[in-house]
């Protein structure tokens, strides 16, 4: 191609292309006015807003309504019933009180006990040595099965999978079993003087937190096998040059990387476990009495539905305190190293 | 039909801000049935918002789009006769390829023996046939491309549009891709409206482009004419190496740092800048006293293989020469400046 | 590193061992001929013989089977539509929000107090008709109701991981909105669909808490059943339903893997 025949290949396509513009101007669709308001692109389609808001309510709407009904509505109402009292033959009155909080913290009939209170502050320990034991136990295991090969790790994932799965009046039940005194644990605590010769190893808080750790664990390391999977290897090899020291590479290299499971990890583990019934009311006997043993008997042989109700709140405050207290400690901390932000 | 003027695409004045950003302030585009058109521009240009208009996945703040004269400016995408190549691809991942690329026509109706047909024929064209049983995973990248590419010209659309489809290949893979899709655009003379924000790419593939900033487009023409008459200093320094120079207006020449020189059209200024490009500065040791003609000195030789970029002095001032020539820093060097090759650039706002 | 560190090893293993003492320990007992006490006493399938002439176990594992089909059936079209309507709609971002709260509510509240809530609901709604009364009904509604939120969940990710750019690609490609529904999402959203009911499925197989809370006298399910004979005193044939159950939950997990792998492809 040389210089003047582009020229005029140039101007021939100006010209055309005047002509082109002129042509649209005369006589065609007239031009419409702005787009009206409702009228938004959505996933490909052009719709009006509302239209497209029915549907999704409609779809929407069965399964919102449900929640509402059997959840929302009546977890308002346990607030409404907290207040009430227990009538004599078990039935509710409405007469409005503070009386269950009061009872709660200790005021009742016979004076100032401080039960029910030493009942909330096991739960929270309970709940926290029971999230500490299975972190500590986690860590070990999701890195041993991280770093295995792809076929080794299906496997070990699976076996992981089982008893996370499996039901826990089951497993509980297998512990009372293995504890019981005629088998080898129990006659070796006996026998070293630990109990009583001839009694089983529960209930207690050896037994409590044996149901729980291995009740959680499984919570604890999936969710945080995860993150470690995703782990930047390289990362620890260079915290590894630098600091030297392990507990560095842990909280300098290891924690701000697998944050996002460890966070996911932590919350399922803590929150059932505090809640939890199953395993204490088999394993730790009347003196690990939870929370959640206590709302049981509220609603079981008790039939103080309203005492229940205040402990229900009482319950999901400290789910809630407990909650805010690990993220702000996470952000704190997340915003101090900031390595997982970056990735 | 003949003496008729084939109707292509006319955007007219079209707006379109998302929240508080204004991502088009305005555009007016045309684009020629048959020809090979890119919207090129950095990211955040406004380019591919354009493109998604075109498509009907945007509506417009204001404006409108023609295509054959008719307003489509609101109709949805699946009515319109305007099929993309997303940048992912975006195939269909539970279909095999023959089901991806049959897709638009099953959508449609189409019986199954001519569906069967038009596939196999498109599938050949790309040189894919023989996949039509395998899944998108099972796919290279290339493949993958040309099944997006399959997929929305079995339609048969009267504009094909490309979102960027070279951004997700290896680079070099990406050149030969590039003439590829060019010659395939001149063999099936359909109408393509291409993406991009990389230069050559658009050089090598288009008839025509039109360069974007900040949702305006600044220039539109031939590469050739847009690269060699930039009309202001982003579109020159945007589509390739350039000097700006300061100047300003003396009669019929213009001043500049380091002589005066002859203009081909002159300059709509008293003071402004000008253009030209490294490789048009004409490089020879004797002065042959030539109004264009200046003296300098090297003050950098940088060898790029293909080529030899010197700086000068006065300057800064940057030639490109044949990686031939043997120059060092100090050397007397005389420089024609072509008076077609300056650009007077437009005042920036 | 870590193939340097025994002690991580060690610990990995050990925990892998704890975790699985429990259900050997069982299934051990569940073949020892022995009605009282643990000692070994010989190989025997008789528990599992008794249990299967069980009828109250029987009639235990077909409730715990029934109430898991019907609310998994139930919760994985309320979860689905759920799914869809949040994450497919326009919907402003406050609203946005508290939807997504309320669907959380049953993943962070507390089991115990989902239950104690059911129960006040159930006396509400027995004003108006008994057949609110503690039963196979509240059992079943009791399930969805904690089922729902996990279905929308699963189902809401992978319609995340979807992107929007399937659904233009289609509608460019002339599908209209039934068209797109049933030759995309929906198929691509199957695996999403499947993953949901088998962790409903399973959740409402493995639940006791909210089960005993909200069951009646005719609507008794295993683990209800395992929990009160406990109660009264450890028998082999607990010991060989609880393998039972154990083994169960073997197979679902493998079949959920399944279903899992064949999303990935």
């Amino acid at each position: 191609m040389n210089k003047p025949d582009d020229q005029g290949r140039f101007e021939a396509e100006n010209r055309r292309e005047a002509e082109a513009a002129d042509e649209y101007s005369r006589g065609l669709t007239p031009p419409e006015e702005e787009v009206p308001p409702g009228l938004i692109t959505w996933y490909g389609g052009i719709h009006r807003a509302f239209d497209l808001r029915v549907k999704g309510a409609s779809l929407m709407g069965p399964g919102i309504f449900w929640l509402l009904i059997f959840l929302a509505v009546p977890a308002t109402g346990l607030i409404v019933l907290s207040l009430a009292q227990r009538g004599s033959f078990g039935e509710i009155q409405w007469v409005f009180s503070l009386e269950n909080y009061k009872r709660l913290i200790g005021y009742g009939l016979f004076g100032w006990t401080p039960d029910h209170l030493i009942i909330l502050g096991r739960s929270l320990l309970v709940g926290l040595i029971t999230t500490i034991l299975c972190l500590v136990l986690a860590y070990p295991l999701t890195f041993y099965i991280a770093t295995r090969s792809p076929k080794v790790r299906t496997w070990l994932l699976f076996l992981l999978m089982v008893p996370f799965w499996t039901n826990v009046v089951v497993r509980t039940y297998a512990w009372l079993l293995i504890l019981s005194p005629q088998l080898p644990p129990a006659q070796l605590a006996g026998f070293m003087g630990l109990i009583q010769p001839g009694t089983p190893l529960y209930p207690g808080s050896f037994a409590t937190y044996l149901g729980m750790v291995s009740t959680f664990l499984p919570f604890m390391a999936l969710p945080l096998y995860s993150s470690v999977e995703r782990l930047n290897w390289e990362l620890l090899e260079a915290a590894r040059d630098l600091y030297a020291s392990r507990i560095q590479v842990f909280t300098q290299a290891i924690l701000p990387q697998t944050r996002p499971g460890l966070t996911v990890g932590v919350i399922v583990t803590f929150v059932p476990a505090m809640a939890m019934f199953v395993v204490t009311d088999l394993l730790g006997g009347s003196r690990y009495m939870l929370i959640g043993n206590l709302i049981q008997q509220q609603f079981g042989q008790s039939r103080d539905w309203p005492f229940g109700a205040a402990l229900c709140l009482a319950l999901m405050l400290l789910t809630m305190i407990g909650l805010m207290l690990y993220r702000r400690w996470g952000d704190l901390d997340g915003n101090g190293s900031g390595h997982g932000e970056r990735k | 039909m003949t003496g008729q003027i084939e109707l292509g695409l006319l955007v007219a004045q079209v707006q379109k801000s998302f929240g508080s950003h204004k991502a088009l302030k305005g555009v007016d585009l045309e684009v020629r049935k048959g020809e090979f058109f890119t919207l090129l521009g950095p990211s955040g240009c406004g380019k591919t918002t354009l493109l998604r208009i075109i498509a009907g996945l945007e509506l417009p703040d204001s404006g409108h789009v023609f295509l054959g004269g008719k307003d489509i400016t609101r109709l949805p995408a699946a009515k319109r006769q305007v099929n993309t190549v997303f940048q992912s691809y975006a195939l269909f991942p539970h279909l095999n390829i023959f089901e991806n690329v049959a897709f638009g026509l099953k959508a449609r109706q189409v019986s199954l023996p001519e569906v069967r047909k038009r596939v196999a024929e498109k599938l050949e064209m790309l040189g894919l046939d023989g996949l039509e049983k395998r899944y998108p995973h099972q796919l290279s990248g290339g493949q993958k491309q040309r099944v997006a590419l399959a997929r929305a010209l079995v339609n048969e659309p009267d504009i094909l549009l490309l979102d960027e489809p070279m951004s997700a290949l290896d680079a070099h893979l990406r050149a030969q891709v590039q003439e590829d899709l060019r010659r395939l655009q001149r063999t099936i003379g359909q109408t393509f409206i291409l993406v991009t924000h990389d230069q050559d790419e658009a050089m090598v593939v288009s008839d025509r482009l039109a360069v974007m900033k900040d949702g305006l487009v600044e220039q539109v023409g031939a590469p050739r004419d847009v690269y060699s008459k930039p009309r202001n200093k982003f579109v020159a320094e945007f589509l390739g190496a350039a000097n700006i120079i300061q100047a300003r207006r003396d009669g019929g020449r213009v001043v500049t740092d380091f002589g005066s020189f002859d203009l081909s059209s002159a300059p709509q200024w008293d003071e402004g800048t000008l253009a030209i490009r490294p490789e048009h500065i004409q490089l020879s040791d004797a002065p042959n006293g030539d109004p264009n003609w200046v003296q300098a000195k090297v003050r950098e030789a940088i060898y790029r293989g293909q080529s030899l970029d010197l700086w000068l002095d006065p300057g800064p001032v940057r030639v490109r020469t044949h990686a031939k020539g043997r120059l060092a820093p100090g050397d007397q060097v005389s420089l024609f400046f072509p008076p077609e090759d300056l650009v007077a650039l437009d005042k920036a706002e | 590193m870590n193939k340097k560190r025994p002690i991580v090893a060690v610990v990995a293993i050990a925990s892998l061992i704890f975790l699985y003492i429990p259900s050997v320990a069982v299934a051990v007992f569940s073949v020892n001929n022995a009605k009282y006490g643990l000692t070994w006493k010989g190989f025997t399938w008789k528990w599992y013989e008794m249990l299967f002439q069980n009828e109250i176990i029987l009639e235990a594992a077909l409730n715990s089977l029934f109430v898991a089909l019907v609310s998994t059936a139930v919760a994985t079209l309320l979860g689905t539509a759920l799914a869809l309507g949040l994450d497919r709609f326009p919907w402003p971002r406050r609203l946005g929000k508290v939807m997504d709260l309320l669907v959380h509510l049953p993943v962070v509240t507390p089991d115990i107090i989902l239950a104690a809530a059911l129960v006040v609901t159930f006396s509400v709604l027995r004003n108006i008709s008994s057949s609110f009364d503690m039963g196979m009904l509240t059992l079943v509604l009791g399930h969805i109701t904690f089922q729902i939120s996990f279905v929308t969940l699963v189902v809401r990710s992978r319609l995340a991981s979807l992107g929007r750019d399937i659904d233009e690609a289609a509608r460019d490609l002339y599908a209209s909105g039934t068209y797109l529904f049933f030759r995309v999402t929906l198929p691509l959203l199957m695996p999403g669909i499947l993953a949901g009911a088998m962790l409903a499925f399973t959740l409402s197989l493995d639940d006791f808490i909210i089960s005993f809370f909200t069951h009646g006298p005719d609507s008794v399910t295993l683990p209800i059943y395992i929990y009160s004979s406990v109660r009264r005193g450890i028998s082999p044939e607990i010991h060989a339903l609880s393998t039972l159950v154990m083994l169960a939950t073997v197979i679902l997990v493998i079949v959920a893997e399944r279903v899992s792998r064949f999303r990935k492809e």
